[in-house]
């Protein structure tokens, strides 16, 4: 497969994604909103905290209303992590490939995309998100349905499952992230039904509140982190993610379980290996935002192993 | 709630102009091959036609078979404009097109492999040597070059207009990179959704196997020693304005869509940048103009190309389709020797007339086309798409007194031709139908065979009494039906009447 290719449909899977996991922040929010007593302050504040983009957003909007949050991650062009500018993104990346994805492919993401832009059009997201999330989410799990159909499960679409799942997981650890910046009215709500009412909610947006609680009924913080990064089955679970990205490197590479090649093997499979011996108490111990930094940056450096390893042009001598 | 009685649109009010009119023989009278459709189309209820054209419409979108609006980089994007009336070919106008472009063809890659090699007809005074060997199009890079099989216009998309007579003309032979085949494959396939019935009866040739057949007419140039060929589509990126149909051509065929900077030249062959390294290349079909293709070879400051590849193609390590070069058959002066070109190398008249055309570096068609330019069009030489072009009756005198001093300046540079009255087909406009300017573009592949393509790219001029089919100016297209007149088997004669029972 050509370099330009494997990377096009790496990024485009990527983009795809992560403009699925924006619409499932929004969600959290949007419940909690619904949940919280006002007093439990600015909920969309936190969500721009837990986003990173504080200061890009306040230079443009100011206050972070309900309406200024929705547009900045929802529509804003100006954004590079807008759902729009995502899916953007991941269109003229489909478009760059179209040869090489099927047809039913590039026609969903081009829908999902005229979709967007009619729903920026019409106000339709200001009167009714939760519509337009599930509307918009349901066109993401389509697009992995009709790729997962009809395209052959060769090194082009292992590119594709690898940079999805890679994206997960760091869209997931987000998402838990999310919970340290949500801001509690006092200190002594710690461990209060409100604090299990932000876990079931971020539970619900990463659409794993039904599952979690066929493995442990009550909502207990621990068990939640446990089950959003340690758990093998559950599909955007991160040690899932990195377990099945890992699957489709080796898919791609050829080489033999339990050996790395290059750099990119290297990086994954010492990361995979740590969670599979990891305990959710050592992780509470060191600190979960602490934790969570700390794989975002190994992920991190995974991807820039995948580029070096098969896109960046000085491989070719 | 009410009822009204509706009705469906009809041809009752129609009218023909005085043009020639794909559909109708006069008004009210249906040309045979069109009757079934029409028949059909009027029995439709009201508001359907439109319907089904805005369904059409709308699937366009959803495919992305669009093109952007310059400038507007996240913006706007419209579709080709399409009208859903298809226009119909009888079989009889078929074969003279048919038979009419096979001779064409085949004259002009002789002239292709003469030119570039013996210079017969040159020293033979069929063409003046002066004609050719000062076109801007002329690759003296070319010279000496034998493509495999001595073929050089693999891929060709020949204009064609019917004046008012009903005869076809060749308006343009388009021998370099021709596009829009990609149009008429979609086109055939919204067609078939939005007319399934009379489509399945009005016995229309197929045209879905042409891109198997290109990627024949591809691997057939592979060099001799390959037993199994790697193909690939050079586009230069998804900027460009056709890179729908390279991106859609590459995908039909199977093949990888490569840009220049996937492929470079290692120990003497092309090959691609791949995951696992580098892989080789054997045959290209480039859809980048010749003097993009390689920087150390034509422009130096192309970004597009692969710098060697044309010393890996001479020495036929790769194929090239089209071969480098063509483009001086698609020079407006060369094209009116043509006819010329087909007695010398054939011996044979012309099935397909050209253009009567002015020729302005001969003084006495100059003096005749500078005292009549009001009621001519004149063409540069060098260009297509309808640009470096005056329509004599629709210029003002200002424009026409500055294409008259850009004649004397340069009177090799131009041509002229009478204003032809293109043949109309209807369209829908609003509520009823109207008569619209077409041309048509036959697809004719060279491998083993010549192939000519039953149907082609029907353009037609979206503006009321417009000549000018090019998309880029309010141009739009239809489908084109080539009507089947061998028998039918028997079998199928008796399903046929049992689908009416």
């Amino acid at each position: 497969m050509l370099s330009r290719v494997a990377n096009a449909i790496y990024w485009k899977s990527r983009y795809i994604e992560r403009a699925e996991n924006i619409a499932r922040f929004l969600d959290v929010v949007r419940h909690l909103v619904l949940d919280l007593p006002e007093e439990a302050g600015n909920q969309w504040e936190s969500l721009i905290q837990a986003v990173g983009e504080t200061a890009p957003f306040h230079e443009r909007y100011g206050e972070a209303s309900r309406a200024n949050v929705l547009r900045f991650l929802t529509f804003d062009q100006s954004n590079p992590g807008s759902i729009r500018s995502c899916l953007w993104a991941a269109r003229e990346s489909a478009r760059s490939v179209r040869d090489t994805i099927s047809s039913e492919m590039w026609e969903q993401i081009n829908r999902s995309f005229l979709m967007v832009k009619s729903a920026e059009a019409d106000g339709r997201v200001d009167e009714d998100p939760a519509a337009f999330f599930s509307h918009f989410k349901k066109a993401c799990h389509l697009y992995v349905g009709i790729t997962d159909t009809t395209m052959t499960h060769g090194e082009g679409w292992h590119f594709g499952r690898m940079a999805r799942l890679t994206e997960r997981a760091d869209m997931t650890s987000r998402m838990i992230d999310v919970k340290y910046y949500m801001l509690l009215p006092r200190v002594d709500y710690v461990g209060s039904p409100y604090d299990s009412l932000q876990w079931a909610a971020l539970l619900k947006s990463i659409s794993a509140l039904e599952m979690y609680r066929k493995r442990h009924q009550q909502i207990i913080p621990s068990h939640v982190a446990e089950f959003l990064i340690l758990e093998r089955e559950f599909p955007r679970a991160i040690r899932y993610c990195l377990i099945k990205a890992e699957q489709s490197l080796y898919a791609i590479t050829g080489s033999p379980p339990d050996t790395f090649s290059n750099p990119a093997e290297q990086r994954i499979g010492r990361l995979r290996a740590e969670m599979d011996y990891a305990r959710v108490e050592e992780i509470f111990d060191a600190g979960l935002h602490e934790y969570i930094d700390g794989l975002q940056l190994k992920l991190n450096d995974f991807g820039n192993a995948v580029y070096e390893t098969f896109f960046a042009p000085h491989m070719h001598g | 709630m009410c009822y009204s009685v509706t009705t469906a649109m009809h041809f009752k009010d129609y009218q023909t102009d005085g043009f020639y009119d794909e559909l109708f023989e006069q008004p009210g009278r249906v040309r045979p091959g069109a009757s079934l459709l029409i028949e059909r189309i009027e029995q439709l209820p009201q508001g359907d036609l439109q319907r089904r054209q805005r369904a059409t419409e709308a699937s366009m979108m959803n495919m992305g078979i669009t093109f952007a609006v310059y400038g507007d980089e996240q913006g706007a994007e419209k579709i080709i404009p399409f009208d859903i009336i298809p226009r119909i070919i009888e079989a009889p106008d078929w074969q003279r097109i048919e038979a009419g472009l096979r001779q064409r063809i085949t004259a002009l890659n002789l002239f292709l492999h003469d030119v570039y090699n013996d210079q017969k007809i040159l020293a033979d005074k069929i063409i003046p040597p002066d004609v050719v060997l000062s076109a801007e199009s002329y690759r003296k890079q070319c010279v000496g070059l034998k493509p495999p099989h001595d073929i050089w216009c693999h891929i060709t998309g020949t204009d064609l207009i019917r004046d008012r007579d009903g005869q076809f003309y060749v308006l343009e032979d388009n021998l370099r990179c021709p596009s829009g085949v990609s149009y008429m494959l979609e086109n055939r396939q919204l067609l078939k959704r939005t007319f399934p019935k009379v489509f399945e009866q009005s016995r229309v040739r197929p045209i879905d196997d042409y891109p198997s057949r290109l990627l024949e007419t591809l691997e057939h140039l592979a060099p001799p020693n390959v037993a199994d060929p790697t193909t690939v589509v050079l586009t230069p990126g998804m900027y460009n304005s056709a890179y729908f149909e390279h991106a859609f051509l590459a995908q039909q065929m199977g093949v990888e869509l490569v840009e220049g900077s996937d492929l470079v030249v290692s120990d003497g062959f092309v090959m691609m940048r791949t995951t696992r390294g580098l892989s080789r290349v054997d045959v290209i079909y480039r859809r980048i103009d010749d003097e993009f293709m390689d920087p150390n070879a034509f422009r130096g400051d192309s970004m597009l190309g692969v710098p060697g590849l044309m010393e890996v193609y001479r020495a036929g390590r790769v194929a090239l389709a089209n071969a480098p070069g063509t483009g001086i058959a698609d020079d407006k002066v060369v094209y009116a020797y043509v006819p010329d070109m087909i007695k010398y190398y054939l011996g044979e008249d012309p099935l397909l007339a050209n253009v009567p055309t002015y020729l302005c570096w001969r003084d006495e068609d100059r003096v005749y086309v500078l005292d009549h330019l009001a009621s001519l069009v004149v063409k540069s030489a060098n260009e297509s798409g309808g640009y470096g072009m005056l329509i004599g009756p629709a210029a003002t005198q200002a424009e026409r007194a500055e294409f008259a001093q850009k004649i004397r300046d340069t009177p090799r540079n131009f041509i002229a031709q009478p204003v032809v009255s293109l043949s109309r087909a209807p369209v829908i406009v609003g509520e009823h139908f109207e008569g619209r300017h077409v041309d048509l573009r036959p697809y004719v592949l060279y491998g083993d065979d010549i192939r000519v393509v039953p149907g082609g790219l029907t353009r037609v001029a979206l503006r009321k009494g417009s000549l000018v089919v090019n998309s880029s100016q309010g141009g739009g297209s239809k489908d084109t039906w080539v009507i089947d007149d061998s028998p039918v088997p028997a079998g199928q004669l008796l399903a046929q009447s049992q689908q009416q029972l």
